[in-house]
């Protein structure tokens, strides 16, 4: 199996300084650039905590819009990437309030729960499972998987595990300490394989 | 060392950032455990295709609402 690497800091000037540097010029097709390299990560995280398609739309043109907008304040001391994320977090929560009408949204709700903090399900998987499934089965598995997780984890394992956030900056952007972010990430982590392991376990006898 | 301690530190493992020494113990510890070496064979697979996989397809003629929404806001004062 493969080694999941963790992502490396770059060492180097981010090339997003000079597009922002441009965009700040008034150069419009430098933000254009900057949508199309960050578009599908911004509607992800705004689909993952609205968790519905017109709200994630309407989230993504707000959050990139209000980047736009806000241009002059992104102080260039964090990653014009990680800035962004904030802004579409805080949108796409803004947005689940307005839907549930006044009831407060935190990403505090709903963890209060054990389950996966000590794994029970330890049959193996299949090799290669995700192969045993077409691509539109294993996309409506995944989602309906990650859908079932607490709020406040599947937001934690989305910008760490799937953005590719380090630790610090998905405790920055979702105004939480390094320590919760490392709880909810083993929690989340652990939840979702065990929720996985009932379509992915190996099959006794019926291995295809 | 005892499975709770391991998985204590498995996302430490997972995201490789033990020291050497702690990766050591770790590994004594899997070569006899298989409980935890399928932990921690699965919640890497978990990372993995969660990583791989696009869930959400990006809707199409999206980024031209946008770019057209960006237009329109820039005529107005950029």
């Amino acid at each position: 199996m493969a080694t999941i690497q963790p992502i490396a800091g770059e060492l180097e000037p981010h090339p997003d300084v000079a597009l922002v540097a441009r965009v700040r010029e008034g150069d419009v097709s430098a933000y254009d650039a900057l949508v199309r390299k960050y578009e599908r990560q911004v509607f992800r995280i705004a689909q993952h905590i609205t968790q519905n398609r017109e709200d994630a739309e309407d989230v993504m043109q707000d959050a990139f819009l209000k980047a736009y907008e806000k241009l002059d304040q992104f102080q260039g001391n964090s990653k014009f990437y990680t800035w962004l994320v904030r802004i579409a977090v805080n949108e796409s929560l803004m947005r689940l309030r307005k839907r549930r009408t006044g009831k407060m949204v935190s990403i505090d709700e709903d963890i209060e729960t054990d389950e996966g903090s000590v794994p029970r399900d330890l049959a193996d998987w299949a090799p290669d499972p995700e192969q045993n499934y077409n691509q539109a089965e294993l996309a409506e598995i995944l989602r309906k998987t990650i859908q079932g997780l607490p709020q406040g984890f599947r937001i934690v394992f989305v910008l760490r595990d799937v953005e590719g956030l380090s630790t610090e900056e998905t405790a920055t952007t979702l105004g939480l300490s390094i320590p919760a972010v490392k709880s909810r990430l083993l929690r989340a982590r652990l939840q979702l394989r065990e929720r996985l392991s009932r379509y992915f376990r190996r099959k006794r006898g019926v291995e295809k | 060392m005892t499975c709770t301690e391991f998985l204590a530190l498995l996302d430490d493992l997972i995201d490789d950032s033990v020291s050497a020494e702690t990766r050591a113990e770790l590994q004594t510890h899997l070569s006899g455990c298989d409980h935890c070496k399928v932990t921690l064979d699965t919640t890497r697979k978990t990372i993995e295709i969660y990583r791989s996989h696009e869930i959400y397809d990006l809707p199409t003629g999206l980024r031209e609402r946008l770019h057209a929404a960006i237009m329109a806001r820039c005529k107005k004062g950029c």
